[in-house]
């Protein structure tokens, strides 16, 4: 289940790119030092067994893992009769995939012997899973959310402040995702030599592409021993979400190499990639640096970051992770974007037909399966990772659908 | 006049040079032309004219507002070269810090052609180590543009080495860790980040992080070869011209004056 040799065919090179192309550190020097710590750091942990052991009694003791493999029976007769199975990540401890990757690098800051840590957060998702392991383990854990997500995600904000998180608005430049990790780094640069940047998504210099990813390999690891022990065979098509890009990271590379399964990330495509107000950056954006590796961003002409939109926070972000980029130049993945009233549709859809209500994030995955499957067909067989519940998305989808205040 | 001549000149005057910072199009893009010429006037030698970004990691909070002030009204990398050619065409020295995306967008190799054809001599990357420079070492090589690089209290031994080796004009040491403002001390990490660099270079090194008044001023000259100054001057260009020619007036005599260490 865990990596035992310290590098694998699909590990960036020495100098962390992907292709040759994508990763890499583009940071100030005065955070190479910590980078370089956390990268050997690393290195020794996913080579020691006892670190795996340690990990993977929490995955399974305190996470919950594995996570089902549900079949969405009524979900698929109207995605062309095919075959969708869930891989139900929402079910986790806090609701989605990301306490694989907070496990383990709140696992790896004890190893450092750091008492702190700091994390961004967009939806809040990052942001509870963090400060629930820091619970946990015993540390300090102080998470940055841009002001206008601790509104939309309140819920959240309350939440991780009842786990004991200090929890600061950022009110800086467009005061979303991007914002939170800008003014996490200026943390970090100010703080290296006690706080760990427990950062939550496949993305930023090396190693922590790569780290998140090999995190949340186990949610592709079991979906493709559980898709196989269920149906006999591997999916046609496995779907994801993509705003930095971890889960769908994750769950692909259980399939990298299975030649004959498509890998599907779906952007947020906001208002419709035309109307300019989306987040749809693999599918839109140009090759450039925004938080520590080279990618696909979303920028104009000057090099400046644009904003995103998307209404769901998890995913409005104008970078991507590095490996996703040449994932999509190599043509192993492909990227497609959906609309928010696409991903809210086939939020409804699921609720109604499989009683699973989704977060937001993970109902663009399963707007792709809908897509998938009308192109595939009835003998198709989907792979969806719903990485997230939608507790958290109730006021959105009560304001969206109007269910209050008639 | 190149960096070289310039570090020449005041160490034979036995002194450390003053650099100071300011972003392009702030408060306006004929604003900053006004304030880096009220800086020259006032007796900085060199001018770092900043290119304003979107996510400014390494600033904090007076020049993410300076720089948000001048992208809301439009300020282009064209803009840049013309604060830039400014400078030059009143006789003054000037070189541009930048995050490294803009430059990579604009094209590497276009943006030091339009660079040296300004009349700037160098460039500061905050944000790009030697690693991964390869394309800007060439193109500085061939647009005879100095490359500073930055070096870090955090820095080991091993990349202070390297990144002096890749660094032409002047080395930029950061005094604290941390983000650009003005701070009432300068880090005592300062002096013994610039006694470790000069065992792996005979460039230049300059200053940075925090310095705002003459007393600092003095004391990083003590140390230093160039005392680099930005918010202080940044908060300077919000109240106007002359502000910014008494701040940089001031900062003059305090290198001038050294305080040995």
């Amino acid at each position: 289940m865990t990596e035992r040799s310290p590098r694998s065919e699909h590990d960036p090179d020495e100098r962390g790119y992907y292709g040759g192309k994508y990763g890499g550190r583009f940071m100030p020097e005065a955070l190479i030092g910590v980078v370089d710590e956390v990268a050997t750091e690393y290195d020794k942990a996913r080579a020691d067994p006892a670190f795996n052991a340690e990990l993977k009694r929490l995955l399974r003791d305190y996470a919950g893992r594995p996570s089902l493999l549900t079949e969405a029976v009524r979900f698929g007769e109207h995605a062309g009769g095919a075959r969708i199975f869930l891989k139900r990540e929402d079910l986790n401890h806090t609701g989605s995939h990301k306490i694989n990757n907070v496990l383990g690098q709140a696992l790896l800051t004890k190893r450092m012997g750091k008492k702190r840590v700091i994390a961004e957060t967009g939806a809040g998702q990052h942001g509870v899973a963090t400060a629930t392991a820091c619970a946990l383990l015993d540390l300090e854990c102080v998470v940055y959310m841009g002001e206008v997500d601790t509104q939309r995600q309140s819920l959240n904000v309350a939440r991780m402040r009842l786990l004991g998180a200090e929890v600061v608005p950022v009110k800086t430049g467009s005061r979303t995702l991007k914002d939170a990790i800008n003014e996490a780094l200026r943390d970090w640069v100010t703080n290296a030599d006690t706080t760990h940047y427990l950062f939550g998504t496949a993305a930023g210099p090396y190693p922590f592409p790569t780290m998140v990813r090999n995190f949340h390999k186990v949610i592709g690891e079991e979906a493709r021993a559980q898709v196989l022990e269920q149906t006999g065979r591997l999916p046609d098509a496995v779907a994801a979400c993509v705003g930095g890009g971890s889960n769908a990271i994750g769950i692909f590379h259980g399939f990298i190499d299975d030649p004959d399964v498509r890998l599907v990330g779906l952007e947020p495509g906001g208002d419709g990639v035309e109307t300019g107000r989306h987040g749809a950056t693999l599918t839109k954006g140009t090759p450039g640096n925004l938080h520590g590796a080279m990618s696909y961003l979303l920028q104009d002409e000057d090099g400046q970051t644009m904003e995103s939109h998307s209404i769901s926070a998890g995913l409005d972000y104008p970078g991507v992770g590095p490996e996703h980029a040449w994932l999509k130049d190599s043509g192993r993945a492909e990227y497609r974007p959906i609309t928010d009233a696409q991903a809210m549709e086939a939020l409804k859809l699921l609720s109604r037909t499989e009683g699973i209500i989704p977060a937001i994030e993970s109902a663009h995955a399963l707007a792709g399966a809908i897509q998938l499957g009308q192109e595939l067909g009835r003998e198709a067989l989907i792979l969806v990772n719903l990485s997230g519940r939608g507790d958290k998305d109730m006021d959105t989808a009560a304001e969206w659908f109007g269910l209050v205040g008639k | 006049m190149s960096l070289q001549a310039l570090f020449e000149q005041t160490r034979g005057e036995g002194r450390a040079a003053l650099v100071g910072y300011l972003p392009a199009g702030y408060p306006s893009v004929e604003g900053s032309k006004d304030m880096l010429a009220a800086m020259i006037d006032g007796g900085t030698d060199l001018v770092e004219v900043g290119m304003p970004y979107s996510d400014p990691v390494m600033d904090g909070p007076t020049i993410q507002l300076a720089a948000d002030t001048a992208l809301k009204q439009g300020v282009r990398i064209k803009h840049l070269f013309e604060v830039v050619e400014s400078v030059s065409a009143r006789g003054g020295r000037a070189v541009v810090m930048t995050y490294w995306n803009p430059v990579h967008r604009y094209g590497v190799d276009r943006f030091a052609r339009d660079l040296a054809a300004a009349g700037g001599l160098g460039m500061i990357t905050p944000d790009l180590v030697p690693d991964e420079a390869a394309e800007w070492l060439a193109a500085s090589e061939e647009h005879g543009l100095d490359r500073i690089f930055l070096v870090a209290p955090s820095s080991s031994e091993e990349r202070i080495d390297l990144t002096a080796r890749a660094a032409s004009g002047f080395l930029y040491a950061t005094s604290v860790m941390g983000v650009t403002g003005a701070r009432d001390k300068v880090g005592a990490g300062a002096a013994d980040l610039v006694r470790r660099a000069r065992v792996h270079t005979d460039l230049p090194i300059g200053v940075g992080l925090g310095v705002r008044s003459r007393a600092q001023a003095a004391e990083v000259a003590g140390f230093a070869d160039a005392v680099i100054v930005g918010s202080a001057l940044v908060t300077k260009a919000a109240e106007g011209a002359s502000a910014v020619r008494e701040l940089s007036a001031e900062l003059a005599e305090g290198v001038r004056q050294p305080v040995s260490a």
